[in-house]
């Protein structure tokens, strides 16, 4: 360990962080843009969506440029460019963004892997017919992604968190006429909506206890002493501090968004979507977020306890236990699964379970650090996949595909480099991540247990992977019509990615902790004697044998034969009842379905028959009386005032027949008439003279 | 009973008697008989006024009575030739069977 | 009362009540001459002679032979099928006894206000001349014009039309 040096803060906002915004921004508009092209603007929507995510990932190379400078002058960068959204009263409620080492690094990784991926997808998906809608749900997410890393707020950091998820829902259901895509959607938005639940009301009580919601503002953010004094001084249930509870809220939308243990079962379902969405969300960026959340707020999680010093906070605890258990538990699962990219994505939950606890027991920098060659690797292993489903025109099954090698000699050139990264040989990348968590794992003072799976959860990472190369790779080719390599805009990306999957472990190796002293703000210097730590040896020794073992066991079983599909699986063949717990996944989303989900749905369907019984009995009783009130109105139309108008006008057609009948044509009558007028008129002169 | 009132009763009797006729028979032509009639008692009264009233000098009521005897000739003469000409037409002068203006 | 008055009135009375009763028609006709007769003596009686011989001159001389050469060009000489009297002879007659209540009821009524100046008036013709003239000459004239209208429209109300059924 370097000892630390004082870095003096550096307080003022520079020019790169006032225009820090951009960078997500930029995305998000041209993803406005395309929404508003019509479907056959392909080459325009593909180019928008590239050149601003460009434009996003040099933007993001000059604020690293700008810490790294700082951080070689011996600041430490953290400047934060806060402003008042809303009026509350007399308070406020701010949002704001922050360049810090932590946020510079997560910008360059997620728009440099992005924009590989984009460059990719004008390959992959080129002969989909709503490849623009395509680019804009990407644009959408790249833009939110970029959001949530440089948000300073966590109400902004909860925005863009809820716009990925619905952008993840989105790409997810890319292809929605299928069935399996459409609920795969669905699924994955309820269950890191549950997540979400809690991660909101973590933002509550954390507003509530320390009056902000911005993490860095010169002294009075949540992050910073005050405000972390606050929350540990406040009471949760249990005997934890108010503290550990917002942490504890916190981790489990974290959980939800990562896919560990409980909420973990949408992630292999998110398969649904395209490659590229895998490769992006499900892999590199999406899936990172909560990892990238719990080291935002790991000032909180941490509080209460100093690692040095050996005592670890409930929090931390936590969050190590869960990630170690979901490490072996979809290790487990990944062994006995047939389709290509299910493998890869218990793959990723398992590696996420990794790095969540390297996060607790390590601190940020060991686990951002396995994040960030993770990414790299996995982004590699998806794309090599997608570029391997397209070679065997659409076929996902491993058991239908081999001997790939020899027709798709880049795909398995670069495959391989991202296998044996992911399951850490020396000296590629994931050697140096994962080390680095199995030494604060074998360091952490409260238990041995996540040591002991972590171990086994490599064992198992480098046997499964050896079965996934064996059975696509090796062998003979088991599928239909002919393979072919695909083309460059899908393998060049390829390359690039298999290269820092190669050399990126090299920042953070023992005799050079470049990434730590980075994330930390301390120095950084090149010693062989980093080498001499206790126990450091030893530990990478162990994790190489174990990985060897894994590729031996692998290589027994699976070597290069080539199994036809119909035949049962080596393993299935030794140990059948294990294989068939692992193949069905443990049974978990049996578990959901059974008790969750029928819970639910005997709700729905109690709301559904109050709604119709009780509701719309009122709505129809209302409609009926009113009805009634109709059939009244017209009957007293029609017989009192139509009748009765009737009536009169009839009444009045008689009296004129009546009158009609003084009118006899004859001469005589008329006459008549006269004569009695005559009469009555002088009877009446006559009688009023005679008074 | 003064002159003039016998005159007078004398002249509405004859009135009466008129209209009686007028009203009463079917034949047009002995409607336009009771009109004379009636016409003429009108020229009594008329006459009867002239002389047992003031101002005869005057001459009033003879030339107003003159003058109705004069009118009354023309009278007859148009509404004579209407009945003939009706005659002509519907072939009887029975006013019973005249309803055409029935309404 | 004059007896002559008497005589008179009996005279015209039965006449006139002939007249609209008799069947025959054209006794009927005769019934008014007589009438129209007694009502000439009447004038002649109330010194009134102009007016006397011209009731002579036109209503006998004129009026009556109209009546009967309409009678005869009707055919009014024989006797209707359907009887002298309308349907509702009744209502008229009573009508009739109405008015002539009333007219009485009039006359008696004021028979004290009645003016009954003796004195004869002494009228000759050159007075009526002169009257007719001077101050009565807008209805002379007005009379011609109108004796000159009856004139033509009895022409031409009772001229054979071209086609008629004869």
């Amino acid at each position: 360990m370097q000892e630390s040096l004082g870095f003096t803060p550096q307080l003022t906002a520079s020019s790169i962080a006032h225009i820090l915004w951009l960078i997500p921004a930029v995305p998000m508009v041209a993803a406005g843009a395309i929404a508003l092209m019509k479907q056959p603007a392909r080459r325009l929507a593909s180019s928008l969506a590239i050149g601003s995510l460009a434009i996003s990932l040099l933007l993001a190379l000059v604020a690293f440029g700008h810490v790294l400078t700082g951080w070689s002058h011996g600041f430490a960068v953290r400047e934060t460019v806060n402003f008042a959204w809303v009026q509350m009263g007399t308070g406020t409620v701010d949002l704001g963004w922050v360049l810090d080492p932590l946020s510079a690094v997560m910008a360059v990784m997620v728009t440099f892997v992005g924009l590989l991926i984009f460059i990719y997808s004008t390959g992959y998906m080129a002969h989909d017919e709503n490849y623009t809608r395509f680019f804009c749900f990407l644009s959408l997410f790249a833009g939110a992604m970029l959001g949530v890393v440089i948000a300073n707020s966590l109400l902004l950091l909860f925005m863009c968190w809820e716009l990925v998820g619905l952008t993840s829902y989105l790409l997810i259901g890319f292809w929605y006429q299928k069935p399996s895509a459409a609920a795969a959607a669905k699924k994955a938005f309820v269950t890191t909506r549950v997540g979400d639940i809690f991660f909101l009301l973590g933002i509550v009580w954390l507003f509530s206890e320390s009056g902000t919601l911005l993490f860095y503002n010169h002294g009075a953010g949540a992050l910073e002493p005050n405000g972390i004094a606050a929350m540990l001084a406040g009471h949760a249930a249990l005997g934890l501090s108010a503290a550990t509870a917002i942490g504890l809220l916190i981790f489990a939308g974290a959980a939800g968004k990562s896919g560990q243990l409980p909420l973990h079962v949408w992630l292999p379902d998110a398969m649904e979507g395209p490659t590229p969405v895998s490769a992006l969300i499900h892999a590199a960026t999406m899936v990172a977020a909560g990892v990238y959340l719990v080291a935002r707020v790991y000032p909180l999680m941490a509080a209460g306890g100093t690692l040095s010093h050996g005592a670890t906070t409930t929090a931390l605890t936590v969050v190590t236990w869960v990630g170690a258990a979901t490490a072996v538990f979809a290790a487990l699962i990944a062994v006995a699964q047939n389709d290509i990219k299910r493998i890869l994505a218990y793959s990723t939950v398992s590696q996420l379970g990794y790095m969540m606890a390297g996060l607790g027991m390590g601190g940020v920098a060991v686990g951002m650090f396995h994040l960030i060659t993770h990414a790299f690797f996995k982004a590699l292993l998806f794309m090599g996949a997608g570029s391997v489903i397209h070679g065997c025109h659409e076929e996902q099954d491993i058991r239908h595909m081999g001997g790939l090698r020899k027709e798709m000699r880049t795909t398995f050139i670069t495959y391989a480099a991202g296998m044996t990264a992911l399951a850490g040989v020396i000296p590629l990348a994931g050697f140096w991540s994962k080390d680095a968590i199995l030494e604060s794992a074998h360091t952490w003072k409260s238990s041995q247990g996540p040591y002991f799976l972590l171990v086994l959860g490599a064992l198992l990472t480098a046997f499964y992977m050896t079965r996934q190369v064996c059975y696509v790779f090796f062998g003979q080719y088991r599928g239909h019509g002919h393979a072919h390599e695909s083309s460059s805009k899908m393998t060049v990306p390829l390359v690039i990615l298999a290269f820092f999957a190669v050399t990126l472990g090299f920042l953070g190796t023992p005799v050079w902790p470049w990434f730590r002293a980075f994330l930390e703000d301390r120095h950084a210097a090149f010693e062989w004697a980093g080498f001499n730590e206790p126990g450091l040896v030893p530990l990478m020794l162990t994790s190489t044998l174990v990985v060897l073992v894994g590729f031996g066991l692998g290589w027994l079983l699976y070597g290069n034969k080539s199994p036809r599909a119909e035949e049962p699986d080596a393993l299935e063949k030794a140990a059948p009842t294990i294989w068939g717990l692992l193949r069905d996944r443990l049974y978990v989303d049996e578990l959901y379905e059974a008790t969750v989900i029928a819970f639910y749905s005997w709700w729905a369907r109690v709301a559904d028959w109050i709604d119709r019984r009780v509701w719309g009995g009122i709505v129809a009783a209302i409609t009926l009386a009113f009805r009634g009130l109709a059939h009244f109105d017209r009957f007293f139309d029609q017989q009192f005032v139509d009748g009765g108008f009737d009536k009169g006008c009839e009444e009045i057609y008689s009296g004129g027949g009546l009158l009609a009948s003084t009118q006899t044509g004859r001469v005589q009558h008329y006459l008549r008439l006269l004569a009695v007028a005559v009469v009555v008129l002088a009877a009446i002169l006559i009688w009023s003279s005679r008074g | 009973m003064t002159p003039l009132a016998g005159y007078l009763l004398v002249a509405a009797l004859i009135f009466a008697i008129g209209l009686a006729g007028a009203l009463t028979r079917r034949n047009a032509i002995l409607v336009l008989i009771g009109i004379e009639l009636m016409l003429n008692s009108a020229n009594l009264n008329l006459i009867a006024f002239w002389r047992y009233g003031p101002h005869p000098e005057l001459l009033t009521g003879m030339m107003f009575a003159v003058f109705s005897i004069a009118v009354a000739a023309a009278e007859a003469a148009v509404g004579l030739g209407l009945v003939i000409s009706i005659y002509r037409h519907t072939r009887t002068t029975d006013l019973d069977e005249m309803n055409r203006m029935k309404g | 009362m004059n007896p002559v008055f008497w005589i008179l009135a009996v005279l015209t009375v039965i006449g006139a009540l002939a007249a609209v009763t008799l069947k025959n028609t054209v006794h009927c006709a005769l019934a008014v001459t007589v009438a129209f007769a007694g009502l000439a003596l009447f004038y002649l009686q109330l010194d009134a002679q102009f007016a006397g011989f011209a009731q002579i001159l036109i209503y006998i001389g004129a009026v009556a032979i109209l009546v009967v050469f309409a009678i005869l060009l009707t055919r009014g000489s024989e006797t209707p099928r359907t009887g002298l009297f309308s349907r509702s002879w009744f209502a008229g007659m009573t009508i009739a006894a109405a008015v002539f209540a009333v007219l009485g009821w009039a006359v008696i009524q004021s028979a004290h206000v009645l003016p009954h100046e003796s004195a004869a008036p002494a009228v000759d013709v050159n007075q009526i001349g002169n009257a007719l003239l001077n101050r009565y000459v807008l209805p002379l004239e007005i009379i011609a014009l109108l004796l000159t209208a009856a004139l033509i429209g009895a022409v031409i109300v009772a001229m054979h039309e071209k086609g008629e059924s004869k």
